[in-house]
């Protein structure tokens, strides 16, 4: 029966993860941007039984907004033992590339919001002593590469900023783990064509992630397989690389 | 990009037409634009009825899967119409509920369910799916919602219940579901000798029965033509569900080169399970009873690449048996016996749905190894014989009747054109009412 607070909540990765969490008895600190989505989201939890004890909706770039969402998870849940931040935004490279405010925008959502966010959080989980930072980053934030390298440095950004955070808490007994799935069949992808061995469902993608919680682990790729596949491409010199079509 | 993609055929992977994907994963998604789209549950119907026109786009339905609201004293359960009815009951059995109607395999989708009006082993008792359905939303591509029940909107109701999915997206759904006792169901076998016997035993048992259902063996010949085993069955008391939960379910990863499935498995497999060892009476669990092939997912792979078509029919009960009979002597004439031959009687409700399948009679249901013209051939001839004796063919099995045929079993389709969303429309669709 843990108390959790789940960041962008109407995420399909962050659905699933709530209908396990709250099949498991935890109880469940809805946030959200779209507060009709979030109630739908909140309602499922509910009818299906699940502890959805609060629900809050907040655009994660207003950052000064930040505090008063923990402030109210806190209160709602009487403390926090795990919190999962999985909102994000999948943005078009090419208009990036042509646009400074698309890409600072980019970056905004998937690494400043999120960095603003753990800041708050660190020091209350450094001083319980206990618990569990989730945050969903990406394979994509492995290397960079020209189709996505703007998603790719939010996401990188988030997962060095969670290696030194978790050097930090290590200290304290508090588990700061860095998901990385890989392709996930959900809306961020909606423009992709899904077929072949690598698409992932976001059930899966729940599972191990609930998984990784439990084993106490740093860094999991979802499925597995990512692993050996970022391996490789994290080693390719980078004058090889370069002059890949990735 | 157009191509053919396993994941987006239909069930029996025949035909093979090339569609794109999308998904509505919120009620306010916007919905594709254009037009030539179409609707798609779990993909569970068996030929054309759930792709889209070729190089059309299918509109993935099951990211819509919230359940909204339910009712503990009543059993009224509100869900989102993506989500499947194998999630309906692991919600809801636990708690005492059943779905009152559901079909051959739990994978389908509340959408689906709707959209094919689909059937049961009990509708002597409940009827068909769109009998439990009291109210749902239909999403048009001109931008309305109508709230659809049998009394408000009544005749949108009517068109979208069995409307394969023409009529606009369905959003969410009321159903009704009934109390059980518990997971287990009392399940009596008996071994009939012949298709007399089926109907003796079908009569006999509708009143004390719930659920009846038979297996025949379909290369039976003479005398012994129309033999099988009849399951009939109750929900049972509570006992004994926990020592039989159902195993863990195996899969089929790809399709194997060469079909294990040929005329010497299926001689050896009709003749075999006829004479299986059958307790008369056993306490099994819903799963294994309702959804045997459930157990081993993507068994439809099994028929390799070539696919499978599924043909099932209704003769209307005025007719009585001798179109059957007919049926099933050509059928083992043919050679091309089918593994998993299910014939049961329709009860007397008149089906909800302007143009449901269910009708009074009895209905056959077989599947074939696609062999090309030798079993386009066969099928048609059994179109024959349904369209001669007043009979229909099921829209969600079919991949290949004729135009005229379509047309003969289903009059009303004019109607149902007349309520068809503009933007949508299907391979099936097109095919038998274009041609
Ligand atoms: C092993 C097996 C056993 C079966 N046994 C039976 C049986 O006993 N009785 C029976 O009646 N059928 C049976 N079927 C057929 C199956 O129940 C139907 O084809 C069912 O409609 C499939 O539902 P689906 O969710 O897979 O929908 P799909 O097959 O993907 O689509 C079916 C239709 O529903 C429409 N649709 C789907 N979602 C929506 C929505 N949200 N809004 C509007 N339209 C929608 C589609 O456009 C399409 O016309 C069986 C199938 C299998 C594979
Ligand atoms: N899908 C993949 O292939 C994949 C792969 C690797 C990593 N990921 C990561 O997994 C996480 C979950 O994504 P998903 O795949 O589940 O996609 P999703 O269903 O599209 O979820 C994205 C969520 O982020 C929310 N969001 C976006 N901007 C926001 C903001 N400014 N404030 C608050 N919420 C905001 C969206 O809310 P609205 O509903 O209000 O828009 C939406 O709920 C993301 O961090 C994503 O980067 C996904």
């Amino acid at each position: 029966m843990r108390k959790v607070l789940i960041v962008g909540a109407t995420s399909a990765i962050a659905q699933a993860t709530a209908r396990v969490l709250a099949a498991r008895g935890d109880r469940l600190f809805l946030a959200a941007r779209n507060p009709e989505r979030l109630e739908a989201v909140r309602q499922d939890i509910a009818v299906r039984g699940g502890h959805a004890v609060g629900a809050f909706a907040v655009d994660m770039t207003a950052l000064d907004r930040h505090q008063a969402l923990i402030d109210a998870a806190v209160e709602s849940l009487g403390g926090l033992d795990l919190v999962l931040i999985a909102h994000g935004t999948l943005p078009d490279q090419a208009a990036c590339q042509g646009s400074v405010e698309a890409t600072l925008e980019a970056i905004q959502v998937n690494a400043v919001s999120v960095i603003a966010l753990l800041t708050r959080l660190a020091g209350l989980f450094e001083a319980q002593r206990k618990g569990s930072l989730v945050v969903i980053s990406s394979v994509a934030g492995d290397r960079g590469r020209q189709s996505n390298y703007v998603y790719g440095a939010a996401k990188g950004m988030v997962s060095i900023f969670l290696q030194g955070l978790r050097n930090r808490l290590a200290k304290a007994g508090v588990q700061v783990l860095d998901v990385k799935p890989g392709f996930v069949d959900t809306p961020m992808t909606a423009g992709f064509d899904k077929g072949g061995p690598l698409w992932a469902k976001p059930e899966q993608i729940a599972k191990g992630i609930v998984a990784a919680v439990d084993r106490g682990r740093d860094v999991v790729y979802l499925p597995w397989f990512w692993r050996p596949i970022m391996l490789i491409i994290r080693h390719i010199p980078e004058g090889v690389f370069k002059k890949l079509k990735l | 990009m157009t191509k053919t993609d396993d994941r987006l055929l239909g069930w029996g992977r025949y035909p093979r037409l090339p569609q794109r994907a999308t998904a509505l994963t919120w009620a306010d998604d916007a919905l594709p634009a254009g037009t030539d789209w179409l609707p798609r549950g779990l993909g569970r119907s068996y030929g054309d009825s759930c792709l889209a026109p070729a190089g059309g786009l299918q509109l993935h339905m099951t990211g819509l899967d919230r359940l909204i609201a339910f009712d503990p004293a009543t059993g009224l359960l509100r869900c989102e119409a993506g989500l499947s009815l194998s999630d309906i009951l692991a919600f809801a059995v636990p708690m005492g509920w059943f779905l009152p109607v559901t079909p051959g395999t739990r994978f389908v989708t509340v959408g689906g369910a709707i959209a094919n009006d689909v059937h049961g082993k009990n509708h002597h008792v409940q009827g068909s799916f769109g009998d439990c359905v009291r109210r749902f939303a239909l999403r048009r591509s001109d931008g309305r919602v109508l709230t659809c029940s049998p009394t408000e909107n009544a005749d949108w109701f009517a068109a979208t219940v069995g409307g394969l999915g023409l009529t606009g997206v369905i959003l969410w759904a009321e159903i009704a579901l009934r109390r059980v006792a518990s997971p287990v169901m009392d399940q009596e076998t008996v071994r009939f000798g012949c298709l007399d016997d089926f109907f003796a035993l079908a009569a006999e048992s509708e009143a004390d029965f719930e659920y009846t259902v038979s297996w025949v063996d379909c290369l039976a010949r003479g005398k012994s033509l129309g033999r099988g085993l009849f399951m009939r069955a109750n929900h049972g008391p509570a006992f004994g569900a926990e020592r039989r939960r159902p195993a863990r379910r195996l899969s089929v990863p790809v399709s194997p080169p060469v079909s294990p499935l040929n005329r010497l498995t299926l001689s050896l497999f009709n003749w075999a399970y006829y004479r299986r060892p059958v307790p008369r009476r056993a306490a099994v669990h819903y799963q294994p009873f309702f959804y045997p092939l459930d157990a081993i997912g993507g068994w439809n792979r099994l028929y390799g690449r070539d696919g499978f078509v599924q043909w099932q029919c209704v003769t209307p009960a005025e007719a009585g048996p001798e179109p059957v009979r007919e049926m099933l002597d050509r059928i083992a004439r043919s050679g091309q016996g089918s593994f998993l031959a299910v014939l049961k009687t329709f009860g007397s409700r008149k089906a909800p749905g302007l143009l449901s399948f269910p009708r009074p009679g009895t209905t056959l249901a077989l599947d074939f190894p696609m062999k090309g013209r030798a079993t386009l051939d066969l099928l048609t001839a059994l179109d024959g014989v349904v369209r001669a004796c007043g009979g229909a063919v099921y829209p969600a099995k079919d991949a290949r009747m004729g135009a005229a045929d379509f047309q003969a079993f289903y009059p009303q389709w004019r109607q149902l054109e007349g309520f068809r969303d503009p933007a949508i429309r299907s391979a099936f669709w097109q095919r038998v009412t274009e041609a």
